[in-house]
């Protein structure tokens, strides 16, 4: 969007990110210093580990799958000005309705019952967006608020579920049964199916944001609400429209993650991806393509994450602290305004009331 | 006077709690006393609400300043084996986190949702990287007997041996209620939270006030935190605020932006779980756990549903100062 107003080759958008990236792995070195451990070796591990290899990147492309999904639903909601904390939730929820409908229908084949295990997940991600998404349109309830409440009640509802009508019959895990064989998402070219489903949502999206009403909409709701009402647009549909969109691609996220890796639903083994699409979405610029590749970076860190600790002792948490930098230095201004002058504070998210 | 909402309310609780303490006083007042316990780091945090949004700054990290000054607290009272120095570090942290969400909503003029995702996020990295296992403070901070309150029927058993985060909380709730209505600090934050270019052509200094009030509100979030970590429970874990931060966010609104309302609001959630906990506890109801754990959030959700629309917030919160240039 900047290109079409300025002249000049605009680099900002791709120089930020990538400078914040870099000052948020030099202030972790610091902290990995003090820990008395040569931040350098712990980086080359890190970046090896994820990067350096064929099997590596296959292992790092998996973990960005389901990043990539989540990065996307809370994009699309920013998009429209709305801040789509509820991702965690919206995903859960959509692993596990896959996982039930991988277990139950039983006798399907296989390009029948993927299909229908992923529709599952949209369809119940969708519905947890549903509640923040009416509580926004029609009272003007925050949805940072409400959708943070979702996720913790969604976790305890997923919990009581898998212990006890969907649990896995005699056995003394909380978890599902294994989904059928028919549900199991195939690799491609060494590569998870999801993978690419991630990335044809991700360039759909893009297009449907740049050439379709829809997104014309949901840009100008996000831009400015008043305006978009006087052009006619219908605000309470566009935020109505977008949260659900958010919601279905969190709940493939989920359903991706349970029918390609996990195999089941089990309480805490889809935690953080949710929240991870919050740094991979403002690290991508809230663009659909440019969640791609932050998504890649980010799920590199955590595939390596447990290598680091292993090869270089510091503890996988360190992953957490550096996702944590990167996102405070690229949404400060300070770095954007050292490739421009002009003021960068373009509010992206709504404020309280509406 | 008309009969609102609110005195059906004190009604209904008067009703309930003559009928249960005619059959068990002893658990009536335990209820009550427990309620205190679960409203009053809820109460805190929502002060920590009412004090930035009323000049005007939205504060959406109050989750994670809670966080890591419970971490903060709790380690440097272990560390320092001395819970009393541990609280202050927790209160110092909690500042320095309102400084940094100043620093990003004043100075940078940062969206003020996003710059306080960021401190959420920022202390659920930093509390979890250097969480250690097998620390542990001396002691909680010692409860204190009430010395004429305490003796009191019915009032005693509830009002006293609570610890001392709760009575200064208290206190300072009800300070702040009466700094905010009665004191030109309290008028010349209203009007930076209401509209703050006539603040400013009346000479006060939106930027230094809102700076000023964010950092304490901060440090009250650390008091709270530590609350949590010295003198609830003892102990730290990674993610241990539970959410409570956003809760308090929807006490605040609940409460109107007024100390007192969001006093009463925390008090009416923090009964809520106290009388869930007891009909557990004597086993009338059998509900699943997670759904008791559940009942804080689906509660904000509901109060938020219900008081969206008949409230208003500050006028100009959420919109960063531009001083007008002639």
């Amino acid at each position: 969007m900047d290109a079409k107003q300025s002249k000049k080759l605009d680099f900002s958008p791709i120089l930020v990110p990538l400078l914040s990236i870099v000052v948020a792995l030099a202030f972790g070195g610091i902290l990995i210093f003090i820990q008395g451990i040569n931040p350098l070796l712990a980086y080359r591990v890190l970046f090896t580990t994820a990067f350096g290899s064929f099997d590596g990147i296959a292992i790092t492309l998996a973990k960005a799958t389901p990043l990539i999904l989540s990065g996307l639903a809370v994009a699309i909601c920013l998009r429209a000005g709305l801040f789509n904390i509820g991702a965690q939730g919206q995903l859960i929820s959509g692993a596990l309705a896959s996982a039930w409908a991988g277990y139950t229908f039983v006798g399907l084949p296989a390009l029948v019952h993927i299909p229908l295990a992923l529709i599952f997940g949209a369809f119940f991600g969708a519905l947890v967006a549903l509640v923040a998404a009416v509580l926004k349109a029609y009272r003007g309830v925050h949805e940072v608020i409400t959708t943070i409440m979702l996720n913790s009640i969604v976790i305890a509802l997923s919990d009581y579920l898998t212990s006890n009508p969907f649990k896995e019959p005699d056995q003394p895990l909380t978890r599902t049964p294994k989904i059928q064989d028919s549900a199991q998402m195939p690799d491609l070219l060494g590569l998870p199916l999801g993978f690419f489903l991630a990335i044809g949502l991700s360039i759909t999206l893009w297009w449907i944001m740049r050439n379709t009403t829809t997104g014309f909409s949901i840009e100008t709701i996000g831009r400015n609400k008043n305006a978009g009402w006087y052009a006619g647009i219908s605000v309470k549909k566009t935020i109505m429209l977008s949260m659900l969109i958010g919601g279905a691609v969190a709940g493939v996220a989920g359903a991706v993650e349970t029918l390609s890796i996990i195999g089941r639903f089990e309480p805490a083994f889809n935690a953080g991806l949710g929240f991870d699409g919050i740094t991979v979405a403002l690290l991508g610029r809230a663009n659909p393509l440019g969640v791609i590749p932050a998504a890649i970076l980010i799920g590199g860190m955590r595939a390596s994450g447990s290598t680091v600790q292993f090869e270089a002792g510091v503890a996988p948490e360190l992953v957490d602290l550096l996702l944590a930098m990167i996102l405070f230095f690229v949404t400060a201004p300070l770095l954007a305004r050292f490739f421009k002058n002009r003021k960068e504070n373009v509010a992206m998210t709504s404020g309280w009331s509406n | 006077m008309k009969l609102r909402t609110s005195h059906y309310l004190i009604f209904a609780f008067l009703a309930a709690f003559t009928y249960f303490y005619s059959k068990d006083g002893l658990v009536a007042t335990s209820v009550l006393y427990t309620a205190i316990q679960f409203a009053l780091p809820l109460a805190l945090a929502a002060m920590v609400g009412v004090m930035c949004e009323r000049t005007g700054v939205v504060n959406i990290g109050i989750e994670g300043t809670m966080l890591i000054s419970a971490f903060t607290a709790f380690f440097a009272g272990a560390i320092l084996k001395n819970t009393v120095q541990g609280m202050l570090v927790g209160v110092f942290t909690g500042a320095m986190m309102g400084l940094l969400l100043a620093l990003m909503a004043v100075n940078w003029k940062m969206d003020q949702i996003i710059a306080g995702v960021i401190l959420n996020i920022l202390a659920a990295g930093i509390t979890s990287f250097y969480y250690r296992q097998n620390y542990s403070i001396p002691s909680t901070l010692d409860p204190i007997d009430l010395p004429v309150v305490g003796a009191w029927p019915i009032l005693g058993p509830v009002l006293s041996f609570h610890g001392p985060i709760t009575y200064f909380g208290i206190f300072f709730i009800l300070a702040l209620w009466f700094a905010l209505y009665k004191t030109s600090w309290g008028l010349r934050s209203r009007a930076v939270g209401e509209h703050p270019s006539s603040a400013d052509t009346a000479g006060v200094s939106v930027t230094r006030l809102r700076y000023l009030n964010v950092t304490v509100a901060g440090a009250v979030g650390g008091l709270a935190g530590s609350y949590l970590a010295l003198e609830a429970v003892g102990i730290f874990e990674r993610g241990f605020t539970a959410g409570k931060g956003f809760t308090a966010l929807a006490i605040m609104i609940f409460g109107r932006w007024n100390p007192l309302g969001a006093l009463a609001a925390a008090l009416f959630f923090g009964l809520t779980q106290a009388v869930t906990n007891q009909l557990m506890i004597d086993e009338v109801v059998e509900i699943p756990p997670q759904f008791i754990n559940m009942l804080p959030y689906i509660l904000t959700i509901v109060v938020l549903a219900i008081s969206a629309g008949k409230v208003r917030p500050p006028a100009a919160e959420g919109i960063p100062y531009e001083k007008e240039k002639s």
